[in-house]
């Protein structure tokens, strides 16, 4: 191709590049400034150095925050690579009717987060939600969900009658509801990709095992899941990162007022929405707890590029 | 052969319960949404919207009627009067005997109109679309012209120009969360549609997944082309977006699901109602009438409503579009 003109290229990507220097390279900088700085929504007044910072580590919302946050996360990301990878190997199975799975599998994903999560906190509901009366038939009633307070372990040994220390409690009910709903609404997609990953794995490797004598559990652990591994890998990040960001489900799910009962819901994201935008409007100190959400999901995310890379196949 | 048929047994019911465990909730979102008000908040829980009536033989006529209290030989009735909802007459005393129950499923049909009534859900509607049209007109145009740069044109900084955007792709948006609401407040831009709007009609994903697309296209096309004297522009009208269709087709999905849940963004950069867009609406809906609950499930299945037959109609192209995406991102 001729170059009739040498800004012309330029001219090509302007428009794009104005809105993403303007809405996201400035505000990513501008984030990491503000934090440094006493800064309202008229604009810098005071420089502050690490002060916020330094706040921070003895705020023990944000750490209540962070672990529920991390509660959050470790329960949903595997329980959800698991079942994912399970799901899509059924489906693998020269199984009939594997397009009505799929869609049925792949509703969540395309429904919004605010309807399903006011459809789910219903669910919830101790008196006439479907969750207990479901759970009803099983001979387990009573149960508070999103009004319970108490960590899973505890409601678990309290009912067999052993006492243990509160720091063993586990998350409590009411996360595991907002943890069902984020193993709800991930799982679809998920099982989807593993599904395009698995039909990509040549069948002469389960043939070579067959014609071996290995049986399908010995198949599934020597040769899918080693050569599934970028897929898992790929699933495990956005996951992670995903999972980090919950943000909906706490907001319309929980309380009044929101993160309850008795803060053990309030996640991460939803910590620098209320310093940010609610009663404090401290724009400064909910920057400086933005960027360590961000400083922690670029952690999570290069170690597990690291363990990427050590168990290639 | 027997155990075969068993295996294929277990994994067919651990697939539907799978499928039951995804779509029961919406299901029963809907049955609850056609149930009425009264007989959610007696403990109707099951998915068939029955209603128990109460009648009572009085004065001769068979009137609805509702029990306050009951002993072993009378009860203490309200009797309806004729529109069922208010009563004409309060603690009558009348025998059990005279007491017959009903039960008939019917549909309350009037939530969804009641929920439009109570909140301008058309307008949060209307909001909705009108910003993810333009939103994604304006993902098209300039994703195209960018991808196309990137793809197929020689100029200084190209590379690291490229990275430089897909470095920020990575960054999650609660982190420029605040910064833009102080640079939008700043231009003056909060509580107006251009907040909606602008901000995100540049998509840095859209513009990466243009870009593989057209890096496939073979060189001979282009040249052909500028032999027969085709501009560079035309190139891209007339030859390389008509032949990248399925591609400009999944940006759009993504940007119409995108603009039609996003929910964080302009719950914080509006706060006027007649900006509302419908998940915004629809959280403060919740927030507001958290005990209409009947109400509260019409608005929800209005909500999904489009997308999901959005979705059903052309669930191939959705799925495969969501399968590309991830591989290459």
């Amino acid at each position: 191709m001729k170059e009739k003109n040498k800004f012309s290229p330029y001219l090509y990507i302007l428009p794009a590049a104005i809105i993403i220097l303007v809405f996201r390279l400035v505000p990513i900088i501008l984030s990491f400034i503000i934090s440094f700085f006493k800064w309202t929504i008229r604009g810098p007044e005071k420089f502050l150095g690490l002060e916020n910072y330094i706040q921070l580590l003895h705020d023990v919302e944000f750490w209540q925050s962070l672990a529920n946050t991390f509660y959050l996360v470790i329960f949903v990301v595997p329980i959800t690579l698991v079942l994912s990878l399970l799901f899509a190997s059924l489906l693998n199975r020269s199984i009939k009717f594997t397009g009505i799975f799929r869609t049925t599998y792949f509703i969540p994903t395309v429904t919004s987060l605010v309807a399903i999560s006011i459809v789910w906190k219903l669910i919830f509901s101790p008196q006439n939600g479907l969750m207990n009366h479901i759970l009803g038939f099983f001979g387990i009633h009573g149960l508070g969900w999103l009004s319970e307070s108490r960590g899973i372990f505890t409601l678990f040994f309290d009912s067999i009658g052993i006492a243990i220390p509160e720091f063993l409690g586990g998350p409590s009910l009411a996360l595991v509801a907002i943890i069902i709903v984020c193993i709800w609404r991930s799982l679809g997609y998920n099982t989807i990709i593993y599904l395009a990953g698995l039909q990509n794995i040549p069948n002469v490797y389960y043939e070579a095992a067959e014609i071996d004598g290995a049986s399908k559990i010995k198949q599934f652990f020597k040769i899918t899941v080693p050569l599934i591994s970028p897929t898992t890998f790929y699933v495990l990040i956005m996951t992670t990162i995903v999972t980090f960001q919950v943000f909906s489900q706490v907001y319309l799910m929980t309380g009044p007022p929101v993160g309850g009962p008795l803060g053990t819901t309030k996640v991460i994201v939803y910590y620098i929405f209320d310093k940010g935008f609610g009663e404090t409007q401290n724009l400064s100190y909910a920057s400086a707890v933005a960027l360590i959400l961000f400083i922690i999901i670029l952690c999570a995310t290069m170690i597990q590029k690291q363990l990427e890379k050590k168990v290639q196949y | 052969m027997f155990k075969r048929l068993i295996g294929k047994a277990v994994i067919y019911f651990l697939l539907v319960f799978c499928g039951l465990v995804m779509v029961v909730p919406f299901l029963w979102m809907v049955t609850t949404s056609l149930k009425s008000q009264t007989e959610i908040n007696r403990g109707s829980v099951g998915f068939a919207p029955i209603e128990n009536s109460i009648y009572c033989e009085y004065n001769g006529e068979k009137v609805k009627a509702e029990i306050v209290t009951q002993n072993e030989q009378t009860s203490i009735i309200n009797i309806y009067d004729e529109s069922g909802k208010s009563f004409k007459q309060s603690y009558v005393e009348v025998p059990n005997s005279s007491l017959t129950k009903e039960k008939k499923i019917k549909f309350h049909f009037n939530n969804f109109i009641e929920a439009f009534r109570k909140v301008p859900f058309g307008r949060y509607f209307l909001n909705t679309i009108f910003v993810s049209f333009c939103v994604l007109f304006g993902v098209l145009v300039t994703s195209s012209l960018a991808a196309y740069a990137f793809a197929r044109m020689r100029f200084k900084g190209r590379d690291f120009i490229f990275y430089l955007f897909i470095s920020m792709m990575m960054v999650p948006q609660p982190i420029y969360l605040i910064p833009s609401y102080f640079l939008l407040t700043k231009i003056g831009w909060i509580n107006t549609y251009q907040a909606l709007i602008i901000p995100w009609i540049a998509n840095i994903f859209s513009i990466f997944l243009l870009r593989q697309q057209f890096k496939t296209i073979p060189q001979e096309l282009f040249d052909a082309a500028v032999i027969d004297g085709c501009s560079r522009f035309g190139i891209l009208w007339r030859i390389v977006l008509p032949i990248s269709k399925p591609i400009l087709a999944t940006t759009a999905i993504f940007s119409i699901i995108g603009s039609w849940n996003s929910f964080m963004w302009p719950l914080v950069m509006t706060s006027s109602e007649h900006l509302r867009v419908l998940q915004v609406g629809l959280s403060y809906f919740a927030q507001e009438s958290s005990s209409q609950t009947a109400l509260l499930m019409s608005a929800s299945t209005f909500s999904i409503a489009p997308l999901l037959i959005l979705f059903l109609f052309a669930q191939k192209q959705i799925i495969s579009s969501f399968i590309t995406s991830g591989l290459k991102g």
